[in-house]
């Protein structure tokens, strides 16, 4: 027989869909595909009628306003979630934001407001949206984030994304292991560029994808749906040996050095 | 065939919930047609997946997206970059 993924009676919220062209839609939709049953959370007022287009085809979906970075808007996701399912399987958090002008230009001239928002938004907000999840885990249960190379190493213009997604790295392997004896897995993907509409507002996206189609060992681009699949893997019980992981979908560009 | 005008205007009748019938090649996207940043970046990529082909990538970088601001603009760059009807 042949082995498949199988979500079917698993429930997840997902944190950070903005329209069709967010990784974190990627992901819903192969979960979707595997029969697991979403919750969506959308920022603002703004971005609602991105989110609710996005989620059309779904049959009564169940859409939440929340602003990740205000932790009462978190704990009320969960009460209402936990209202109306009881418990749930896993949490994707796909959230990151720096002003525009901390993007691109000189990584040294970021300002400490400008420092404070990129990292609450995009590092912080990650505690929350796995710790306040507990409570609705009671047999285990998986979290995944969203992470890029940058943190390791330097991307012109990227900046103090970078030191986000550093911190944000840190926090997964720290909340791996605090949460590990409950059997909560917490794993990020770590992917290429793919164009989406965060992704668009960094200065120097087009260098990046450029790099990754001429140098990664797949001399390609990766693809929303390979970000998906990985993180069907990371939340179902396929992967149930992997917890505090950064997993690259990169094509490979990673291991690069010349 | 649709011109490259009537594509644009229904791009940006869809992406901007906007009445096609109220788009004229003068219409600004941010100042008539109320566009926010999103909206803008947004419109850029869609333009760039509509008007690319296997022979011809439209890439349009971000000092080009900020001198198109009509959709005459639109147009006259995306033939400057090739496209044709």
């Amino acid at each position: 027989m042949a082995v498949a993924i199988d979500l079917s009676g698993k429930r997840g919220v997902i944190f950070g869909v903005a329209n069709q062209r967010s990784i974190a839609w990627a992901i819903s939709e192969r979960l979707i595909e595997a029969g697991a049953e979403l919750a969506f959370t959308y920022l603002n007022d703004r971005l609602r009628g991105p989110v609710e287009k996005t989620v059309s085809a779904l049959d009564d979906p169940l859409l939440i306003e929340c602003d990740a970075t205000d932790d009462g808007d978190v704990q009320s996701v969960y009460d209402q979630i936990g209202e109306k399912w009881g418990t749930i399987d896993f949490v994707v958090h796909s959230v990151a934001y720096a002003e525009r002008d901390d993007l691109g230009g000189d990584f040294s001239t970021t300002g400490r407001q400008g420092f404070r928002t990129a990292l609450e938004t995009s590092a912080y907000t990650l505690m929350p949206v796995v710790s306040r999840a507990v409570p609705l885990m009671p047999d285990g249960g998986a979290a995944l984030t969203m992470t890029f190379d940058a943190s390791q190493r330097v991307y012109p213009g990227y900046n103090i994304m970078g030191t986000a997604k550093a911190a944000l790295e840190n926090e997964v392997r720290q909340l791996a292991a605090e949460f590990g004896e409950r059997n909560i897995r917490v794993n990020a993907i770590s992917a290429g560029p793919l164009p989406t509409l965060a992704a668009r507002s960094i200065p120097g996206f087009r260098d990046m994808t450029r790099a990754h189609r001429d140098r990664s060992p797949l001399k390609r681009n990766i693809t929303h749906q390979e970000v998906g699949n990985t993180a069907l893997f990371l939340l179902s019980e396929m992967s149930s040996g992997i917890t505090g992981a950064i997993i690259p979908v990169d094509a490979g560009y990673g291991i690069i050095a010349l | 065939m649709s011109t490259i005008l009537d594509r644009v205007r229904a791009i940006t009748a869809e992406k901007l919930s906007v009445d096609e019938a109220d788009i004229t090649p003068e219409s600004s996207f941010t100042e008539d047609l109320d566009a926010d940043s999103l909206d803008v970046v947004e419109l850029i990529m869609a333009f760039e997946e509509e008007f690319s082909t296997d022979d011809n990538a439209v890439e349009i970088s971000d000092d080009d997206a900020e001198s198109i601001e009509t959709v005459q603009n639109a147009v006259d760059y995306l033939e400057s970059k090739g496209v044709t009807s």
